[in-house]
């Protein structure tokens, strides 16, 4: 079987799968719905991988017309599917994960709700299928469809313990925030499609490259609007808010895939629109475009990092941390070059196995201690030592200890920014890397002053009353809590951090990446590829590699995280917060009608910053 | 074609963004946000609109023989109203199961995601 044609099926399995599930499964037995559930999911990963590895080197992006709609001289109505090395290698990360997500799951929910065993694997596949359609999209309306598709299944999934009070709420405001962003996005598509009368991205581009000399409102708008419902799902600041309320929230499988991989689609969305559409003569002059993805990537890091050392709510800390990430990748993407994307594809490929496992280190202390507190947890994870040790290993990968990938993607990545960039991308790794290594301390060796002595007891009722602690949530697994965690959830942080080291041992993955790069920044090439069926070799630039640079700095941040996490472990828990980061909290209202606002006022702001 | 479209579009979705912000009631902000999404389906076919067309249906004209307004952005159009009722019929069942937890359907009232 040709590549070409295995595109539509790495969207159409997972899609039939979750068919079958909702027909049958209200007749199948527990086990063999769950067992289908992973056998599409994993046969999904298993064409991704087949894709992405079985393509020929001289073609640089396998496509696919479906039915056979092909464009006659550059212009066409088809709808078509780009398999781009990069979106093909997404699309891989996604299966993966889900795979892992579902083995997580197994032995997870303990008692799914009676007569619906199939309902949990059925929505992971239907999301499944939004994120790799949505990694595969050659046009703007499908890749807004598939935008939605995910966003729905991702607002249920959320919202999937609906007799939990908190679990609804947080669905909700994920649900109004992203809707609203997905609305912008298609005003933007909209303002497109009067301009260039083309829905395909290869096509839009080449109709804006035919007027040349610079943007005129109408494209800086759509560019606006689109870019915008894409900064949501990657929860840059100020569109960031539903992310931790969602997070927090959510079981914890879900947490892996959107902590893991749906974030970091809309990055790709913004990179994937961004070089096929707006790269060209007539899109957005590079400087402009580079203002506004640093800027919003710099105040993106630098608040994820403050918040996230500020938590004490386990799932709200890692949530933070996936916040102050994305800000780093979108600073890695503001450099527009081949350099900087390959950077961050290695960043966000081992970033996914680290955060996924801390999410289920995490969802293991939840169902055996009814509580993801990190003061109510103190010490008593002694009795999980392996756990403790993967969730140390997952915090000390998050800080970039050399040789994990993320190491070895924030090294590419701060090199190919240049300057001040190192000196930030070492103390936002640090600052998140700390932060769970500090709660690890806390909770897995009990470390630091116990709580509920001195100081925590006098605290003031209304600065505790500020923040969401964690206390009292409901364990995941009905029918008692755990005693002990079972093999599988054990298996998969372990396989996801070891997934999370080879990115950055192997080579052969560093040489792919950095040619998929390569090929997804050479704006000319896609738009001839697509429109025309002609294969250009981009021009090719070194492959990412470790440096010696990149690795003392990985040490340095690595040393960092340690002693800053041995420092606030010193201090008592539960101590009222310093008075500055006030301001910062009471804008984390967990407020539908703020996000709002800040919704708009960040659309203002990417407004002026493109302009 | 006028313009006055395209300012009801924009319109549109700004009354809808400041209902949803200044909401006393989910009920009202999940209705807030399909008035967001309607100016999306105004633009939509205000796009695809040309003056003296007729519908694009061609069993009972000759193709060629007269203008006729765009039929993309209508199936658009169509597509973005099952998505609408789909993500609508979401939220107001997430909005349902918060009555029940919470006994209130007021934002103000639900604080328990801070900081």
């Amino acid at each position: 079987m040709s590549v070409d044609r295995t595109l539509p099926l790495i969207v159409a399995a997972p899609l039939f799968g979750a068919a079958l599930l909702v027909g049958a499964g209200r007749r199948l037995p527990r086990s063999a719905a769950e067992v289908l559930g992973c056998l599409f999911a994993a046969g999904t990963a298993a064409l991704a991988l087949y894709a992405s590895a079985g393509t020929p080197s001289s073609t640089a992006r396998p496509l696919e017309w479906l039915g056979g709609w092909r464009p006659h001289g550059g212009a066409g109505v088809g709808i078509v599917l780009v398999g781009d090395r990069i979106g093909l290698g997404l699309a891989t990360l996604v299966s993966l994960l889900v795979v892992a997500a579902l083995a997580y799951a197994w032995r997870y929910f303990d008692e799914p709700p009676r007569r619906h065993a199939g309902s949990f694997p059925a929505l992971v596949l239907l999301f499944q299928a939004g994120m790799c359609g949505f990694a595969l999209a050659g046009d703007l309306f499908n890749a807004f469809v598939f935008f939605e598709l995910m966003g729905v299944v991702a607002y249920a999934l959320t919202g999937y313990r609906v007799e939990e009070a908190r679990a609804v709420q947080g669905a909700l405001v994920f649900g109004v925030v992203n809707s609203l962003g997905a609305y912008t996005t298609l005003l933007g598509i909209g303002l497109l499609y009067a301009r260039t009368g083309e829905l395909g991205l290869a096509q839009i581009g080449s109709a804006l490259d035919a007027h040349p000399g610079g943007p005129d409102a109408l494209v800086v708008t759509a560019f606006v609007l689109v870019a915008a419902g894409l900064l949501v799902k990657a929860a840059a600041v100020p569109f960031h808010f539903w992310l931790a309320d969602a997070h927090a929230v959510a079981p914890t499988p879900v947490c892996m895939l959107m902590s893991g991989v749906m974030v970091e689609l809309g990055v790709y969305g913004i990179a994937r629109v961004y070089w096929t559409v707006f790269a060209g003569p007539g899109g957005i002059p590079a400087p402009d475009a580079h203002r506004a993805l640093l800027a919003l990537g710099v105040l993106t890091a630098v608040l994820g990092a403050v918040m996230c050392g500020l938590q004490r709510h386990l799932k709200r800390l890692l949530a933070y941390s996936t916040v102050a990430h994305t800000g780093l990748f979108l600073i890695g993407l503001a450099v527009l070059t081949p350099e900087g994307l390959g950077g961050v594809a290695l960043y966000v490929l081992a970033h996914a196995g680290v955060k996924a496992a801390l999410f289920a280190c995490v969802g293991i202390l939840l169902d055996r201690f009814g509580s993801v507190d990190e003061p109510e947890l103190h010490g008593k994870g002694r009795q999980l030592p392996w756990v403790g040790v993967l969730f140390g290993t997952g915090g000390l990968a998050l800080a970039g200890l050399p040789p994990f990938g993320t190491a070895l993607g924030k090294a590419v990545t701060e090199e190919a920014v240049g300057g001040w960039a190192t000196a930030l991308f070492v103390v936002v790794s640090a600052v998140t890397g700390g932060a769970v290594l500090r709660a690890g301390a806390r909770v897995f060796l009990g470390l630091g002053p116990v709580p509920g002595s001195g100081a925590a007891a006098s605290r003031p009722a209304d600065a505790a009353d500020a923040e969401t602690t964690g206390k009292a949530e409901e364990p995941e697994t009905k029918g008692g809590r755990l005693s002990r965690a079972p093999v599988s959830m054990l298996a998969v942080p372990t396989a996801l951090l070891a997934g999370a080291l080879a990115v950055g041992l192997v080579p052969g993955l560093r040489t792919g990446i950095g040619r998929a790069a390569d090929a997804f920044t050479d704006h000319a090439g896609y738009l001839a590829a697509v429109l025309h069926g002609r294969a250009t070799e981009p021009a090719a630039t070194p492959p990412p590699h470790w440096t010696t640079a990149g690795v003392l700095w990985g040490l340095v941040a690595t040393a960092l995280a340690v002693g800053g996490a041995l420092l606030a472990v010193r201090r008592p828990l539960g101590a009222e917060p310093a008075r500055w980061t006030t301001p910062l909290r009471r804008l984390h209202s967990g407020h539908m009608g703020d996000y709002v606002a800040w919704f708009l006022a960040g659309v203002t702001l990417l407004g002026v910053l493109v302009v | 074609m006028s313009v006055l479209p395209y300012l009801i579009a924009g319109w549109l979705f700004l009354i809808g963004c400041y209902g949803m912000a200044t909401s006393r009631n989910l009920i009202h902000a999940v209705g807030c946000l399909s008035v967001c999404q309607s100016s999306t389906y105004v633009l939509l076919l205000a796009v695809g609109y040309r003056d003296d067309g007729t519908a694009p249906v061609f069993s009972d004209i000759t193709p060629g023989s007269r203008p006729v307004v765009d039929p993309v952005v209508q199936a658009l159009t169509l597509t973005d109203i099952v998505i609408g009722a789909t993500v609508t019929a979401l939220l107001l069942s997430l909005v349902i199961q918060i009555a029940k937890r919470h006994r209130t359907v007021d934002p103000d009232e639900l604080s328990e995601l801070r900081g």
